[in-house]
């Protein structure tokens, strides 16, 4: 039978298949951090059950970590307590921790690929919505809840129904200034944001073959926000030179060796999907959002659509934009370049390509947060820190910081913020905040500017 | 888990489309390490401004609404993968919540945790809508063994899906982690078999 690169994965993990049921579905690598596996640890202490392969568990702490003075003590009580109980619990149950401070510490979904611990083939889980990210390398990933991660420790399985099988495909060739971040954007601006709910996506075409891991990574990022469960994008030259060399990837022959298993994972030729769209890459602009979901995103140059829909009305309320306003020349007071979708250093070689030279908006508050301690080590050694600096960017230590504002990095009530993020719900970045989802570039230009600028018009 | 097996009541409105899980219960109040008092925030941001005081116009805060169904636009739970979204509706007394579709992970993290999504065609959930408008006393009863909804007055049913082993596990009150420890030898059986462990 033919089979999708998706079906030969999950199908080599299924220990059983319940009848008229869900599958146990083996997991290679499980990832936890200090939000969502508290109440997991509780219950399986509850039961008094134990962790059944700590070995497969790997934690780090990002999402409620304040990016300034990491050396210090959290000054927030109650985040201060959530770390230190993941420390306990990880010490506890034998699971090895990179938590702040550490020089392998970053966002769950940079660290573990820069690490290595992603590889093509493997399925992996975390307690995040974004860990589709880690498709990027022909891995199914995907984001559970925190019962599932209690169900995860208990048997290194979850129960979970196959989905069905969604193919995207982007063929053509970008146009100048157009970055990975504008890719996906304009997919689920197309799609929206529930087309993928029940599907896994494979993402195919030489618009994706020709993407670099990174840029791969953000657009896996988001497939969540199509409300598929993961996306996923076959290995190639690109993946295994990523992932050779890297501190947990399988070394000499047992790499050799993988590689050869991981030529196999293609979709065969004529293997069939219970959904396919095509794009065309010259279609794609760069990217920005104007509502309160991801799908709400037009063309830079392109005005907001008129939508009667009750709910959208209330989005664009709550933005403060109307129907057939552009929002080119709108000022902006905030930018931020981070978080899992964009916060790896092509991400801050971009930014800093546009930036170098020039200096912020008087009024702009500029927040660059790398993704990992090792992207902010390579941001000091390759000099894009001095960049940032004179041009007058605040560069923080790694977390998951304004993307999810648990920490006090937060946009003010009623402020716009040009954000590399992934959500642009309400509130998402702070009480009343409003955020407008764009690539590591147009945020750049955003604040170089003080202003959306359309600057494909100023590239070469 | 708590068993559910049926329950007539009324409802609760919430005619918004895409409602995403930072509405339903907002980031900084994740930094709980137990499941205790999410009820209290749940869609914190929509009941009260920022002084604290509550919004009228919010379905939550009138008292004409009340029930242990919430009946809620398109594509609810969307967005995040946070349980503390199901702990928070759970915990403010919600048993039942209705949409014509719902978001994976939310929908996964309901059945977790004896909350019971019902998902209904768009027809019969502007049905609900306009019912509940007209008289917000009307009863709505859902029967997960026959696995339907029912406007009681308007004598409106209709059937819904639900996975049969998800739908054996809320009438039985099991759970999933009770499941799996039950197949740990299968799954070790499985690790050996395809070199998983040293």
């Amino acid at each position: 039978m033919k089979k999708t690169l998706f079906d030969k994965i999950w199908d080599a993990h299924v220990v059983e298949s319940i009848p008229n049921g869900p599958d146990i579905l083996y997991i290679d690598k499980h990832l936890i951090h200090e939000v969502t596996s508290p109440q997991a640890f509780q219950e399986l202490k509850d039961r008094n059950i134990p962790v059944f392969r700590p070995d497969k568990t790997v934690a780090t702490a990002d999402h409620n970590t304040p990016t300034e003075n990491q050396h210090l003590p959290v000054k927030d009580l109650l985040s201060r307590k959530q770390l230190k109980e993941l420390t306990q619990n990880c010490e506890e149950n034998n699971i090895t921790l990179y938590g702040l401070g550490h020089p392998y510490n970053g966002i769950v979904h940079v660290m573990a690929p820069e690490l290595g611990i992603t590889q093509p083939g493997m399925t992996m889980v975390c307690g995040d919505s974004h860990t589709s990210t880690h498709g990027a390398f022909g891995t199914i990933a995907f984001g559970i809840g925190t019962s599932q991660v209690a169900q995860v420790f208990a048997s290194q399985s979850v129960l979970v129904q196959k989905p069905k099988k969604l193919r995207v495909n982007v063929n053509g060739k970008l146009k100048n200034g157009v970055t990975p971040k504008d890719v996906i954007l304009y997919i689920i601006s197309e799609l929206g944001t529930n087309s993928g709910t029940g599907y896994f996506c494979e993402y195919a075409g030489n618009v994706f073959e020709e993407m670099s891991m990174e840029g791969r990574m953000t657009v896996c990022n988001m497939s969540i926000e199509m409300g598929a469960r993961g996306g996923l994008i076959a290995p190639d030259q690109t993946t295994y030179d990523y992932v050779e060399g890297r501190e947990f990837a399988p070394k000499g022959e047992a790499f050799e060796k993988l590689k050869t298993y991981w030529e196999s994972l293609k979709t065969d030729e004529g293997a069939t999907f219970d959904q396919e769209y095509s794009f065309d890459a010259e279609a794609i602009e760069p990217m920005v959002t104007y509502g309160t979901n991801p799908g709400m995103g037009i063309k830079i140059s392109q005005a907001i659509p008129e939508n009667e829909s009750k709910s959208s009305g209330k989005a664009l309320a709550y933005m403060g934009f109307t129907a057939g306003e552009s929002l080119i020349d709108k000022p902006i007071n905030y930018i931020f370049i981070g978080s899992c979708t964009n916060s790896r250093i092509e991400d801050f070689r971009i930014a800093a390509n546009y930036i170098k030279g020039k200096q912020k908006a008087k009024n702009v508050n500029a927040l660059i947060v790398p993704g990992s301690r090792q992207v902010a080590a390579q941001i000091e050694a390759e000099g894009l820190h001095t960049i940032f600096e004179e041009a007058g960017f605040q560069l923080r230590q790694p977390g998951c910081s304004a993307c999810l504002a648990m920490n006090d990095d937060k946009i003010p009530a009623g402020e716009y913020c040009v954000s590399t993020s992934n959500r642009n719900f309400e509130g998402r970045q702070g009480q009343g905040s409003r955020t407008i989802l764009a690539s590591p570039l147009t945020a750049a230009a955003t604040a170089i500017a003080g202003k959306i600028v359309d600057y494909t018009q100023n590239l070469n | 888990m708590e068993k559910f097996i049926t329950l007539t009541d009324t409802a609760v409105p919430l005619e918004i489309e895409n409602i995403d899980t930072d509405q339903i219960i907002p980031a900084r109040f994740l930094k709980a390490t137990d499941k205790a008092g999410f009820g209290e925030n749940l869609f914190k941001d929509w009941r009260f401004d920022h002084e604290g005081n509550e919004k009228e116009d919010f379905p939550l805060n009138q008292e004409r609404y009340h029930g242990q169904l919430l009946v809620a636009g398109d594509n609810f739970g969307c967005g995040s993968s946070r349980e503390h979204a199901a702990w928070a509706i759970k915990a403010y007394g919600f048993k039942v919540v209705v949409s014509s579709y719902f978001a994976d992970i939310f929908k996964g993290n309901s059945l977790n945790n004896g909350l019971l999504p019902v998902q209904v065609s768009p027809e019969f959930l502007s049905e609900l809508f306009k019912a509940i408008e007209e008289n917000p006393q009307t009863q709505i009863k859902v029967d997960l063994e026959n696995q339907s909804i029912k406007l009681i007055d308007k004598n409106l049913e209709e059937k819904f899906d639900i996975d049969a082993y998800k739908k054996m596990c809320l009438l039985k009150g099991f759970d999933d982690i009770d499941f799996l420890v039950s197949k740990l030898d299968q799954i070790k059986a499985f690790e050996k078999a395809t070199n998983r462990i040293n």
